[in-house]
């Protein structure tokens, strides 16, 4: 237990900065009250670094008794990844509640109130949410990963019920837990099976067991659904119907959170439960029933590790060919910016799925599980970019102070003329998320071309192709109407609100989208690592297919 | 290093533009688009004739080591010429954009000045990722120009301009990573997106690889050209276009489809490409034929000219589909040519469309006798385009032609070779004379419709607007048009010095083409050397297995 603790030191620090949150949040002196988010920052701040300075990776994981052997570089990038969006996302999340209420105290309308004030709870709330996002990356155990997962989306809920005074937020909150409650139920249940199937919840056991006994029907049926049940967090078709309601109901900067944290947690999951079934490493790197021997003692055969089992792959195939299509198709017919962007989220899930179908490989171009990690790094900044625009504007508030926000296609109109940095972020993050080179998405984009062509899954390439076309119509309307249209002359006034760190945010943003796109590079190379399981050796050239190819392929 | 400086003067131009007063921003964009010229002439003196074929004025800086991407720059002499076509066409089209444009002036000649980096960009990669970053970023600026300085219905040409060359170039950027995936399988899980490492491993390419490979990049550029079933963005685009826009892409942009083609398809695909050629040499020529048509029925002069593109790229891929040397060379010709008198013939139409708001054949004509100038201007571009021997058009015309007809084995050797020896540029090929034959109805077309329309134009009794009169006095009316009453009734001498060049170089190019065919000759030899090779090789059925000798070109 002590060891396990000995790799835990970010979700520590995070845990014990959601306790002090909690505590000066409610603090009786205004300034005192101010630094809640500050102080939030730091400890995620601390966290991450610590996930860079602390996380055991490669043999010290392996050999450490509840380290990950499957992916056992996976914890430190991505602990460090979600530290830093996971600050991109703090930053726009000030003012989100008590800003009627503080408004009033500071102007001596109203004394404080610990029961009428949100701030504690909220940023204790986005604090839980990213341990539980961390702990997910260093999952080992069925057990962990449903108790991290859940702990990653439950605060969600409630962040979406109290981002706004509207009714809508509510129901969104209300919906959102509903649904979210039966994607747990349905993964739960596949845990359960694959339990029963297997006999452990440790996830180098059930994999030991796949290796040596097969996978017998119960455990693919556990198998199955956990994948159908994951499919819940990360939006994909059919689990997608919250999406769109939850994004556009919560305020923008909760949607933004809504876009990164869970869709990270629900990722994650996959890679580390589909790594239990195998998966090809290289595909035609090791001859079909070899044994090869991982530290800590467990033996695994490679005839489940040369690819996913067919009705996995199929029904990941399936999954994403329609939430690339649906996702973007249902994109097209909004005309609610948050609602497109919801949509938007489902489609880029499609894309990452195309990696996840494509497995592992032995370089960074080959490897699918590279391209997921990369592409949510990039999802993660560009997509944080335009909700910080939309968190960053609105129309003159009501007379008790309540914001309204923006959320029209028709009110971006021309936003770049009033407000430049704004309307620049807004256009180039969308252009980003649309693939245009050279901005970061396209270089996310890149390596799900690679690895998929290396898996020989064309077709799915194409999909993705044709997808990111359908995506131009409405990423175009997305970062074109600020620039180059003119603000209707009857249209209620946009104003940029009082939270000049949401700005902030959005600058850092578009920032990123051309910094990354740039030294994108150092980046791969930790990507590449954190990619690599511990079965394929560091440096192993793959093996060249001539033969194969020579056979007419 | 020259190249880089080629493309980063122009976006040095438009930061300067950006962060300096809007007052400003077209002496800047006209100066950095001179520099540009001149930096480019002073390449275009420096480079190594003796070695057109190989890629010139190297430098490269590594970008994503983990993918093999690198920032590689240089040039052979198909290359090079395009890009000084760019350079050339830059600071005309600043110049015609004097009066035209007056509104938000420094956002227009900024996203100019981006666009013409990205084209110089296309031409000069030597990395396909960076090929395909310029190609795609061309997309951005042109929409700009096109969306804020458009006619009417300029939005929607903006959307469907982007939206057809978008979905068509991410299906080729599949294409495109297939082959480089192809290579890093061949040499054990090296990636690089090399366009000449790649061109190499691309010969152990099988042939029904080739084929899909083929497929790929052709959806992406064939709609760039644009061939025939896809051409229906660009008459849209063009009509819709600012002037200067138009310039560009009947100039460059749509040679940015033909140079990829014949960069990345004959490269990567050769078998396939000779096994295709009869059915893209086909649409070619629907799409010479089509076009020819739809330009004898239309009214709007400016969508004349753009439906005469479809028609006029129709012979340059038909001479490139050609597969030997006198098709090859034609159709590089053909881009240069096209792009020297189709951009003029646009910068005609701006300066009337200036003076009388109308480009309908039904409200103007008889001008001769009012602007004489124009009017001389006006037929000798015409002129250049219909092919008259002695000017441009022509040379590239004939060679296309020249190589469609002989590009099958029975007129490339056996006949032929009895009836006085073989011809130059004889080789096989899937087309033949009877290709050659029915693209030659689409230049007597191309005289009748672009004939009518001088006469009607030019010629005849004068017919202006109704309610124009001399004085320029309705531009009140025109709004963001601007004002244009510093124009004189016949051509300025700005717009004269525009025209001049352009037309210089028509002239030259028909009397004289000499020294840029021996420019051109080994880099397009070497090209069609691929093709043939890697054809036989990977026994593509075929008439004969005559392999082409060096001097297919033409003399």
């Amino acid at each position: 237990m002590m060891e396990r603790l000995s790799y835990m030191y970010p979700e520590i620090a995070l845990f014990v900065t959601t306790c002090l949150v909690m505590v000066v949040g409610l603090s009786r002196n205004a300034v005192t009250r101010g630094l809640t988010p500050v102080m939030a920052a730091i400890g995620v701040i601390i966290a991450g670094f610590l996930a860079y300075t602390t996380t055991p990776t490669g043999a010290e994981a392996g050999n450490s008794a509840a380290g990950q052997v499957l992916l056992p570089n996976l914890a430190m990038y991505m602990k460090v990844v979600i530290a830093g969006v996971g600050l991109l996302l703090l930053l726009i999340q000030a003012g989100t509640v008590d800003r009627v209420e503080e408004a009033l105290i500071a102007a001596n309308k109203r004394t404080y109130d610990p029961l009428r004030a949100n701030r504690a709870e909220y940023y204790a709330f986005f604090l839980f949410s990213l341990t539980g996002l961390m702990l997910c990356a260093s999952a080992d155990s069925l057990i962990w990963l449903f108790l991290a997962l859940e702990l990653t989306s439950l605060p969600t809920y409630i962040m979406v019920t109290i981002s706004t005074a509207r009714n809508k937020s509510r129901e969104a909150g209300v919906k959102y837990f509903f649904l979210g409650a039966l994607g747990a139920a349905v993964f739960l249940y596949g845990f359960a099976l694959i339990y029963g199937g297997t006999g452990a919840t440790n996830l180098n056991h059930i994999a030991h067991a796949f290796s040596t006994d097969g996978i017998n029907s119960i455990a693919m049926a556990g198998i199955l659904l956990s994948v159908l049940g994951l499919g819940f967090k990360i939006a994909a078709v059919p689990m997608h119907f919250y999406t769109a309601d939850v994004y556009e109901g919560a305020a923008p900067q909760v949607s933004g959170f809504l876009a990164f944290v869970p869709k990270t947690a629900g990722f994650i999951s996959l890679l580390l439960l589909l790594a239990t079934v195998g998966w090809g490493y290289e595909r035609s790197g090791a001859a079909p029933g070899l044994a090869r021997v991982l530290e800590g003692g467990i033996t695994r055969a490679s005839e489940f590790g040369t690819s996913l089992p067919d009705s996995v792959r199929l029904l990941l195939w399936v999954m994403a060919a329609l939430t690339m299509t649906i996702g973007n198709v249902l994109a097209l017919l909004q005309t609610s910016v948050k609602r497109t962007l919801a949509y938007s989220s489902i489609a880029h899930s499609g894309y990452m799925l195309v990696g996840v179908i494509a497995g592992p490989g032995a370089t960074f171009a080959h490897s699918g599980i590279a391209a997921v990690l990369f592409y949510l790094l990039a999802y993660g900044v560009m997509s944080t970019g335009t909700f910080a625009v939309l968190a960053s504007i609105e129309r003159s508030p009501t007379p008790d102070g309540e914001a309204r926000e923006v959320d029209q296609f028709d009110d971006i109109r021309g936003l770049t003329s009033t407000h430049p940095v704004l309307g620049w972020t807004l256009t180039i993050c969308s252009l980003s998320l649309l693939g245009l080179p050279p901005l970061l998405g396209f270089f996310g984009k890149l390596p799900l071309f690679t690895s998929a062509i290396h898996a020989n899954e064309y077709v799915l390439v194409i999909v993705l192709g044709i997808n990111s076309a359908i995506a131009a119509f409405y990423y175009l309307k997305l970062a074109f109407l600020p620039f180059l249209e003119k603000k209707d002359d009857f249209a209620e006034p946009i104003v940029a609100g009082p939270f000049a760190s949401r700005t902030l945010g959005a600058l850092v943003s578009a920032a990123g989208v051309v910094v990354l796109a740039i030294v994108g590079s150092q980046v791969m190379d930790s990507v590449e690592n954190a990619a690599r399981d511990s079965v394929s050796a560091p440096a192993q050239a793959p093996v060249p297919k001539a033969a194969e190819h020579a056979s007419g392929v | 290093m020259i190249l880089a400086a080629l493309i980063l003067i122009p976006l040095l131009g438009a930061l300067l533009v950006a962060i300096s007063p809007s007052g400003s921003s077209r002496s800047i964009a006209m100066m950095a688009t001179l520099v540009a010229l001149a930096v480019s002439v002073v390449a275009a003196v420096k480079f190594d004739y003796g070695q057109a074929q190989a890629m010139q004025f190297l430098a490269a800086v590594p970008w994503f080591d983990q993918l093999g991407i690198t920032l590689s720059v240089g040039v052979d002499s198909i290359a090079g010429l395009l890009i000084l076509l760019t350079t050339l066409l830059g600071p005309i089209c600043i110049a015609c954009s004097t009066t035209a444009i007056t509104d938000r002036q420094k956002t227009y000649y900024a996203w100019f000045l981006v666009l013409q980096a990205a084209m110089t960009g296309v031409f000069a990669s030597r990395d396909l990722i960076l090929f395909y970053v310029c190609f795609e970023f061309t997309l951005i600026p042109m929409f700009i120009l096109i969306s804020l300085w458009g006619s009417t219905n300029r939005k929607r040409a903006a959307i469907k301009f982007f939206l057809y060359t978008f979905t068509g170039s991410v299906i080729a950027l599949a294409g495109l990573v297939y082959v480089a995936w192809h290579h890093a399988n061949m040499s054990g899980g090296v990636w690089t997106f090399d366009i000449l490492t790649l061109k190499d491993s691309a010969d152990n390419m099988s042939p029904t690889a080739q084929g899909w490979v083929l497929l790929a990049l052709m959806a992406g550029f064939a709609v760039k050209v644009p061939l025939f079933p896809v051409h229906t963005w660009l008459p849209l685009a063009h009509t819709e276009a600012p002037t200067a826009g138009s310039v560009i892409l009947a100039g460059v942009l749509l040679k940015l489809g033909t140079y990829a083609i014949l960069r990345f398809v004959f490269a990567f695909a050769p078998a396939a490409l000779v096994e295709y050629a009869p059915l893209l040499a086909t649409l070619s020529i629907v799409g010479i034929i089509y076009g020819g048509l739809i330009c004898w029925v239309q009214t709007d002069i400016k969508k004349l000219v753009a439906y005469s593109s479809v028609a006029h790229l129709g012979f340059c891929m038909l001479g490139m589909f050609a597969l030997n040397g006198s098709g090859v060379l034609g159709a590089v010709l053909y881009m240069v040519n096209h792009g020297l008198s189709t951009g003029a013939l646009f910068l005609l139409i701006g300066m009337v469309y200036e003076r009388y708001h109308t480009r309908s054949m039904k409200e103007l004509g008889g001008l001769a006798s009012k602007m004489p100038v124009w009017s001389t201007f006006m037929v000798f571009f015409v002129m250049a385009s219909v092919g008259l021997p002695g000017l441009n058009g022509f040379v590239s015309e004939f060679l296309c032609m020249k190589g469609a007809f002989q590009a099958s084995s029975a007129w490339g050797s056996g006949v032929w070779n009895s009836v006085g020896g073989p011809l130059p540029g004889a080789t096989v090929g899937n087309l033949g004379p009877w290709y050659a034959f029915i693209a030659g109805t689409g230049v007597i077309i191309a005289a009748m419709y672009l004939l009518y329309m001088t006469g009607k134009i030019v010629w005849g009794t004068l017919v202006e607007p109704a309610g124009h009169g001399h004085g320029h006095g309705t531009d009140a009316a025109h709004g963001s048009n601007g004002s244009h009453s510093t124009l004189p009734v016949d051509l300025n001498r700005r717009e004269i010095l525009t025209l001049v060049p352009l037309a210089a170089l028509c002239l030259f190019l028909g009397v004289y083409p000499k020294p840029v065919i021996n420019a051109l000759t080994p880099a397009v030899s070497q090209a069609v050397r691929t093709v043939h090779e890697n054809a036989a090789t990977t026994r593509v059925p075929l008439a004969t297995t005559h392999t082409p000798t060096g001097a297919e070109a033409h003399p």
